[in-house]
């Protein structure tokens, strides 16, 4: 019955090429935008981290007092040297750590190069364990090097392909800054979008990756200067980096990973403690106004995904929804065109639930039909969002096995449910009427 | 011409809802255009703002330095000599030392208060830090007072707070701390206990960012007389010679690396003429209006051909009808009077519910993304428009129906 039906819909659909094809465009460019825009949308709007998002947490601390906050309330969306610092001694996560962005040169051993710019952070050693960061050769440092202000360095899988050509360089030593430093690990192919460990300086998206990763205190020891952005609520009353770490200027980003809600409430109470600390010792005139976010909150609060993008989808969907009126019309118009040919068939005895299978298998194609229009296009769409999005954006957004379905699965439930109103109309055809009329 | 509507909404409550579905399209068609044109043409304004720059011949080259740990002196010692080696290059005009520059797409800035111990500050103001070849280099328009004296201009190390006396400010931020206009010789704050005193006014010059947060302090910006000598590294700003740009942007990192090799200047984006500044900034603003623009290029396309397409249909529908009414005397043109009659009633009703979509959905947008609130004059061109595309679509049927021969009316079928 169905090869009957797919044979009486493809010979109605030849009957009128135009109104056809106007059909298959509408479907294929509506689902095209809209698949397309959701390629960005759903690659922006990702969890970087999914299997530990919900227990990575950031701590906001409010060290500026009301005239500091936006009107929104909310406390600086960085943290100052002197509250990282206190933070980070007073080791109340399981595994935490204050982080800043570096840019340090990188001078080659071979003296006819000239020195490279690279950029990274400097972090705590608990930094990789809590971030899942995958090694390709050796590991992170410890605790001691923390303490001891090691001179070591982990450096990104590229950088290492850079100066010792891909080679297990674990003991050798960079020259970072004009000072050697031990390599202690190579990381893998390790580029999370969002940035999500320092959304504030990355903006979320980055098209470029971490270089370097070198303990904090270290990076602190030798003025490694910070790289990232710098928040005042007044100009430091010293100058220099040193001055920056005795101000109340906001430049620090923190993380920790705190594994279930007792500990969530536990770490919560200690931020406010502190606070409470500070107002009675007189350093901060206000009471407590802390933040402790979990990631996906925390991503959210800053705005990651661009309300661009967004909107984009809405417009992308909003057209979508126009082109399935739009056949819907078109289709009604066809049906109806044919009442005589279904008033025929209902008087040979064809139920309307045959009417309702043999125009909803007519629908069926042209979603089909206008599916595959919207792969191609949506082929060329994502290849060619570049164009129109930011690189660091557009670059995260491919084509994969389930956006395929997702396209076709859409084209072809979109098209049959703005088909059911014209063939619900068609089924409804009085026989009587149609024979005696022709 | 006399037209009769009354027999025409007949006609329709026979096509409820076909008429209801081309209504609906032109109602979301409506909503979607007005919404995409008011988006378009708010980031088109943008791309448009006047930085306040000669764009066609200045570039700006970002030197980071090699040997880091240099002390502010040696950096200092290395700037002078760098911007001399500079100015000297045949293609080039003038040079000066800079933390930023505009349209740099993000950076310094201050509050600003009127007195130091203020809480709330008056506005807000980008930082721009410059010799007194600044204002010159950039090609400013200098409007009130005077440029800096040569020895008005101070070293700053790296991370160094130093508010110098005297500041030459943008247009907008002088009348918006003095609205009488009286700027010129008054002193401001800007984050610190000592005054700046107005010595210059600039007009235009652009912020360093465009983030929409800075939209409320438009075109703002000070420039204090200051060579930052950050360790790390610092941008210097060139103006060619009319017409040798690219000579002077070829000359340029040649005559830097003749001076000190100890310098990183980035080979991909170390070097950037002002049309690549203005193109990299504006990315995003660029981006959704071409994006915005073929959705609704494709919108209009598929709305157009829909009405056409069923358009066509009712004629073919009617054609004995047509026929009838051309043998009872019709003209013509009172044919195709009907139709665009027809199409105009459906279209009406659709703009109206149209016009309260892309209202509401401008509201919602609003609230929901921080997007303005658009003006009523969109939604008037959207209906112009939509009308207008209404009645395009129907012109080519509604022709071929009045030309239907009232023999029709004598067939059967």
């Amino acid at each position: 019955m169905l090869a009957y039906y797919l044979e009486l819909a493809l010979r109605s659909l030849k009957r009128s090429p135009g109104l056809t094809a106007l059909m298959v465009l509408a479907i294929g460019f509506g689902v095209a935008a809209s698949m397309t825009t959701w390629s960005v949308f759903r690659a922006v709007s990702g969890d970087p981290i999914p299997w530990k998002s919900a227990q990575l947490f950031v701590p906001q601390i409010d060290n500026w007092g009301p005239n500091g906050r936006g009107s929104d309330g909310e406390p600086p969306n960085a943290m100052s040297y002197n509250e990282a610092i206190t933070l980070m001694r007073d080791h109340r996560a399981r595994l935490q750590s204050a982080m800043y962005q570096i840019s340090p040169s990188i001078v080659p051993a071979d003296a006819s190069k000239h020195p490279i710019n690279v950029s990274g952070h400097a972090v705590y050693s608990e930094f990789f364990p809590m971030l899942d960061v995958p090694f390709l050769f050796g590991s992170g440092w410890s605790a001691a090097d923390d303490a001891q202000r090691a001179a070591v360095v982990v450096i990104s899988s590229k950088l290492n392909q850079k100066l010792f050509g891909g080679s297990n360089s674990v003991g050798r030593t960079v020259n970072v800054e004009g000072k050697d430093y031990r390599v202690v690990g190579v990381l893998n192919d390790w580029n999370p979008q969002p940035r999500f460990f320092d959304v504030v300086n990355s903006g979320g998206f980055s098209t470029g990756v971490e270089d370097v990763f070198v303990p904090f205190q270290r990076a602190i020891a030798v003025g490694m200067p910070n790289d990232g952005n710098t928040n005042c609520n007044a100009v430091p009353a010293e100058s220099g980096f040193v001055g920056l770490q005795h101000s109340a200027c906001v430049w620090i980003a923190y993380m920790a990973e705190l594994d279930d809600a007792a500990a969530v409430t536990a770490y919560k109470q200690y931020l406010d403690g502190y606070a409470r600390d500070m107002q009675q010792s007189g350093r901060f005139g206000w009471a407590p106004n802390n933040r402790l976010r979990d990631l996906p909150s925390w991503l959210d609060n800053q705005h990651v995904v661009p309300s661009d993008t967004k909107v984009s989808l809405l417009v992308a969907l909003g057209l979508l929804l126009a082109c399935l009126v739009n056949t819907t019309g078109l289709l009604l118009a066809k049906f109806l065109r044919r009442s005589g040919e279904i008033g025929v068939r209902r008087a040979l005895g064809a139920p309307r639930l045959a009417i309702y299978a043999q125009f909803l298998v007519e629908a069926g194609i042209v979603g089909l039909s206008g599916g595959l229009l919207g792969l191609l296009l949506t082929g060329v769409g994502v290849a060619s969002v570049g164009w129109v999005l930011p690189k660091d954006i557009a670059a995260l957004a491919r084509v994969d096995f389930s956006l395929l379905v997702l396209t076709l699965l859409v084209a072809v439930i979109a098209t049959m449910l703005a088909g059911l109103y014209p063939t619900f109309r068609a089924s409804r055809v009085q026989p009587a009427w149609q024979l005696k009329s022709n | 011409m006399n037209i009769q509507i009354r027999p025409i909404l007949t006609a329709l409550r026979r096509h409820k809802a076909g008429t209801l579905l081309i209504a609906l399209q032109i109602a979301l068609t409506l909503a979607i255009v007005c919404n995409a044109l008011f988006i378009i043409h708010q980031r088109l304004t943008n791309l448009s703002v006047t930085s306040g720059v000669d764009e066609a011949n200045v570039f700006v080259i970002a030197n980071m330095w090699g040997d880091v740990g240099q002390s502010t002196a040696q950096v200092d010692a290395q700037v002078r000599a760098d911007l001399l080696a500079l100015r000297q290059l045949p293609a080039a005009l003038d040079a000066t030392p800079a933390s930023g520059y505009p349209l740099r797409g993000g950076g310094w800035d201050n509050f600003v208060t009127m007195t130091p111990d203020q809480t709330k500050p008056t506005t807000d103001a980008a930082v721009y830090t410059g010799d007194e070849h600044f204002i010159g280099t950039l090609g400013l328009r200098l409007v009130a007072g005077r440029n800096f004296h040569p020895d008005e201009v101070m070293v700053m190390g790296t991370q160094q707070a130093i508010t110098p006396s005297t500041a030459i400010v943008s247009k907008a931020l002088a009348d918006r701390l003095f609205p009488d206009g009286n700027a010129l010789g008054k002193s401001f704050y800007a984050m610190g206990t000592t005054p700046s005193t107005i010595v210059g006014i600039v007009d235009p010059l652009h912020r360093q960012g465009v983030d929409q947060w800075s939209n409320g302090y438009a075109g703002q910006a000070l420039i204090w007389p200051l060579r930052a000598d950050d360790s790390r590294g610092i941008y210097y700003i060139v103006r060619a010679k009319p017409g040798q740009l690219a000579d002077a942007m070829r000359e340029a990192p040649k005559a830097l690396y003749a001076q000190s090799r100890l310098r990183i200047i980035d080979p991909k984006d170390g070097i950037q003429d002002y049309a690549t500044i203005r193109h990299k900034v504006y990315d995003r603003d660029r981006g959704l209006a071409i994006l915005m623009g073929i959705i609704s290029v494709v919108l209009l396309a598929i709305t157009a051909a829909g009405i056409v397409g069923l358009t066509s249909f009712w004629v073919g529908q009617r054609r004995k009808q047509i026929g009838v009414r051309r043998a009872l005397g019709a003209r013509q043109r009172d044919i195709l009077a009907y139709f665009l009659t027809e199409n105009f009633l459906i279209s009406a009703t659709g703009v109206v519910l149209g016009a309260v979509l892309a209202i509401a959905f401008n509201l919602w947008t609003v609230t929901r993304f921080e997007m303005d609130r658009m003006s009523m004059a969109y939604v008037g061109a959207g209906v112009l428009v939509l009308l207008l595309l209404g009645q395009g679509a129907t012109f080519a049927p509604a022709l071929r129906a009045s030309r239907v021969s009232p023999v029709e009316a004598t067939r059967s079928v």
